[in-house]
């Protein structure tokens, strides 16, 4: 399991990059979902015991109240929070992009393909 | 009786004043985007009335932060009432109390600034602002990391949309760029609290920072990975080289307000690094003492030699405002990292005089830009940045009146609008290039000798500044040099070069947020006594940090209030 784990992180990480440095908007904003799902798995394959699968992570009568019988957590309440940020956070992005797209007539990251139209002073 | 009743209240309302920073923007947003877009009016003073009474509380706290009689000027809050490494804790030092009034003072410049034209230029601009001031204060107060990420995206947020206010090609390009860059920020940032999460099992800045001495020799390496990658986001924040191509565009496509706001938020980078650099790898931190020093210090001086280099380098006002706050920025990083209490003090005093000058020069280009395009004679060398000073236009023509012994000069009065607008960029200069005698030459003086004298003056006979010490003094010398070169002559080409432009239509809610901003810098200078005797106080506190651990961990919470006949119930409680 913890190979398919940091495997899928791996993969989502190196997409995500690779998407990220992409000249058109549409790839950047796949590379950044991609990127946020890495992270999230990532969180929580940082709980303090383990990946902990099918344990629950608040007590429940009738299960022994140890750590062997319960999963961390805290990495769980990150990730949700991570999640609805980062979810919000994309939708923004996709407002900006679709705007740049009209304002420019482009997809491209600088909102122009030609070197003329640089925005750097 | 009325009296008594009234001082009991306010005696057990006080321990919350701590949360006043955060709930008060938040409930000013609230209430506004309940009111409809045409009620603007309603909206600015609404505005402008929390602004202030946020400067008020922000002034409050810090006379409370002064208070002796609180360890190291402490006050520790429990929202949720949970003891320290469980529940989310508020803490208020002298560094947060100072960062708060100093965000206050530049909110209320731009706020009335912006309530001369700018906010009108869009939608939903004052419950963005009062957004923005809510996580820039969340994120000064809170004493746990996840909560610094909250208030971190709850900034990023509302400055993306203050950042898209007014549309436009240029805002939505810049902004663009601004988004992603944060988000992938973002990304990093969660990583390395939950890698730092996963090490020590605890999110608390005071418990991390006791955990950090004894975590087993084979996780040291993951622990610095983990705070490598978690100072890279605040560094994306803080405008380090090279993760700052994204400031100058973002900075100066912005509305003016929004820019001078803006120029805080490079210091947020910089005080979370501060923050937890000094309380992670402080001198208490056994084999990870001083972690990354040599980073910072090397970055902060890349850094401010590309935002010296860059305001040589660039024509318009926006730029030259955008590079100065990398340079200010810069400075910073580069003292902090060599994490020397008299340097520190230094440097949180150079914060101060910085951000309020680099707000007013933001304030002041829009201004400037404006008088420049007033009229249609705009010369084809201002529309370009194509090195404007080979033109032909700006060589004097023959017989043209540049000299004072030719009659038609004389009795030719300066307007006053012309007038106070260059007498603000030339204060604006001397504190961004250093000069006396405006703070600027205050901080950057007293950096400078806490560097050759770092155990105080007489105390240091035998020390040898070393090779990145050395390097730093001529950076601080020369950058101010650079800076000074770059603002001079953006101000001979505005104030001094022969235009025939109209009186520049100035109102006064424009010139008073600028002239408020400039009378707090010479506030710094009348004070400068008592404002570095606090910064040294800061820089004591934050060089010793367990007292500050120990009195977040010590808090405890309220016990509850019996059923019957409750009490007011007391918040805080101080150790």
């Amino acid at each position: 399991m913890e190979l398919i784990l940091a495997l899928a992180i791996g993969v989502l990480t190196g997409s995500g990059v690779w998407l990220l440095l992409r000249p058109r908007t549409f790839q950047v904003i796949m590379g950044l979902s991609l990127l946020s799902y890495a992270v999230n798995l990532f969180i929580f394959s940082m709980g303090r015991l383990g990946l902990a699968i099918d344990k629950e992570p608040v007590l429940q009568p009738g299960v022994p109240q140890d750590l062997l019988h319960y999963a961390d957590p805290m990495p769980q309440a990150l990730t949700l929070t991570a999640i609805v940020i980062g979810f919000a956070m994309t939708a923004l992005f996709l407002v900006v992009l679709l705007a740049s797209r009209g304002m420019a007539g482009t997809d491209h990251v600088d909102g122009s393909r030609a070197k003329d139209a640089q925005e750097m002073p | 009786m009325q009296t008594g009743f009234t001082a009991s209240l306010t005696a057990s309302l006080m321990p919350h004043l701590i949360l006043a920073p955060i709930a008060l923007p938040l409930l000013t947003a609230g209430l506004m985007l309940l009111l409809r877009e045409e009620r603007q009016r309603t909206k600015v003073t609404l505005n402008i009335t929390s602004t202030f009474l946020g400067l008020v509380v922000a002034v409050l706290l810090l006379v409370q932060a002064k208070d002796p009689s609180l360890p190291g000027g402490l006050g520790v809050y429990l929202p949720g009432n949970w003891p320290a490494p469980f529940g989310i804790v508020l803490a208020i030092d002298r560094l947060s109390a100072m960062m708060l009034v100093l965000t206050s003072t530049v909110a209320l410049a731009t706020v009335l600034f912006s309530a001369a034209r700018w906010h009108r230029a869009g939608v939903h601009f004052h419950p963005l602002f009062q957004f923005q001031l809510m996580g820039l204060a969340g994120a000064f107060l809170t004493a746990d990391l996840f909560n610094l990420f909250v208030f971190f995206e709850i900034m990023l947020a509302a400055s993306y949309g203050l950042l898209l206010h007014g549309s436009g090609r240029p805002r939505v390009s810049a902004g663009l760029h601004y988004i992603a860059i944060n988000l992938a920020a973002s990304s990093l940032f969660l990583i390395g609290v939950s890698m730092l999460y996963g090490i020590t099992g605890t999110l608390n800045m005071a418990d991390l920072a006791q955990a950090v001495a004894g975590v087993a020799p084979a996780d040291r390496g993951l622990l610095h990975a983990a705070a490598a990658v978690l100072a890279v986001a605040f560094l994306i924040k803080a405008a380090v080289w090279p993760l700052n191509f994204w400031l100058v565009p973002a900075y100066s496509a912005a509305t003016a307000p929004v820019g001078a706001l803006f120029a805080l938020m490079t210091k947020v980078g910089v005080y979370s690094v501060l923050r937890l650099w000094t309380l992670l790898f402080g001198a208490e931190a056994g084999e990870s003492a001083q972690f990354g020093s040599l980073w910072l210090i090397g970055g902060g001086m890349l850094t401010m030699a590309f935002g010296a280099i860059g305001m040589l380098g660039s024509q318009r006002l926006g730029h030259l405002a955008g590079y100065s706050a990398i340079l200010s920025s810069g400075t910073l990083l580069a003292a902090v990292g060599f994490g020397q209490n008299l340097l520190t003090a230094g440097l949180l005093y150079y914060l101060l005089s910085s951000t309020l000058a680099v707000s007013a020069l933001f304030l002041l280009a829009d201004l400037i830009d404006r008088w420049r395009n007033d009229g249609s004679n705009l010369a084809p060398y201002e529309q370009t940045d194509d090195a404007p000073f080979l033109s032909a236009d700006l060589v004097p023509r023959e017989g043209m009146n540049l000299d004072d012994q030719e009659e038609a000069l004389i009795g030719q009065v300066i307007p006053a609008a012309a007038a106070f607008l260059g007498l603000a960029f030339m204060a604006c200069t001397l504190v961004i290039a250093g000069l006396p005698p405006l703070p600027g030459f205050v901080g950057k003086f007293a950096m400078i000798h806490a560097l050759l004298n770092p155990l105080g003056l007489g105390a240091s006979a035998g020390f040898h500044l070393g090779a990145a010490g050395w390097t730093l003094v001529a950076l601080l010398v020369g950058s101010g040099l650079l800076a000074l070169l770059a603002l001079t002559r953006a101000g001979i080409r505005h104030f001094w070069a022969a235009h025939d432009r109209a009186s520049p239509k100035l109102l006064v809610l424009e010139g008073l947020p600028i002239a408020l901003l400039l009378v707090a810098c010479a506030a710094l200078v009348w004070q400068a006594g008592a404002v570095m005797r606090y910064t040294q106080a800061t820089a004591d506190a934050l060089h010793a940090p367990s007292t500050y651990m120990r009195a977040v961990m010590t808090a405890t919470p309220v016990p509850n209030p019996p059923h019957t006949h409750a009490p007011a119930p007391q918040g805080a409680t101080p150790p």
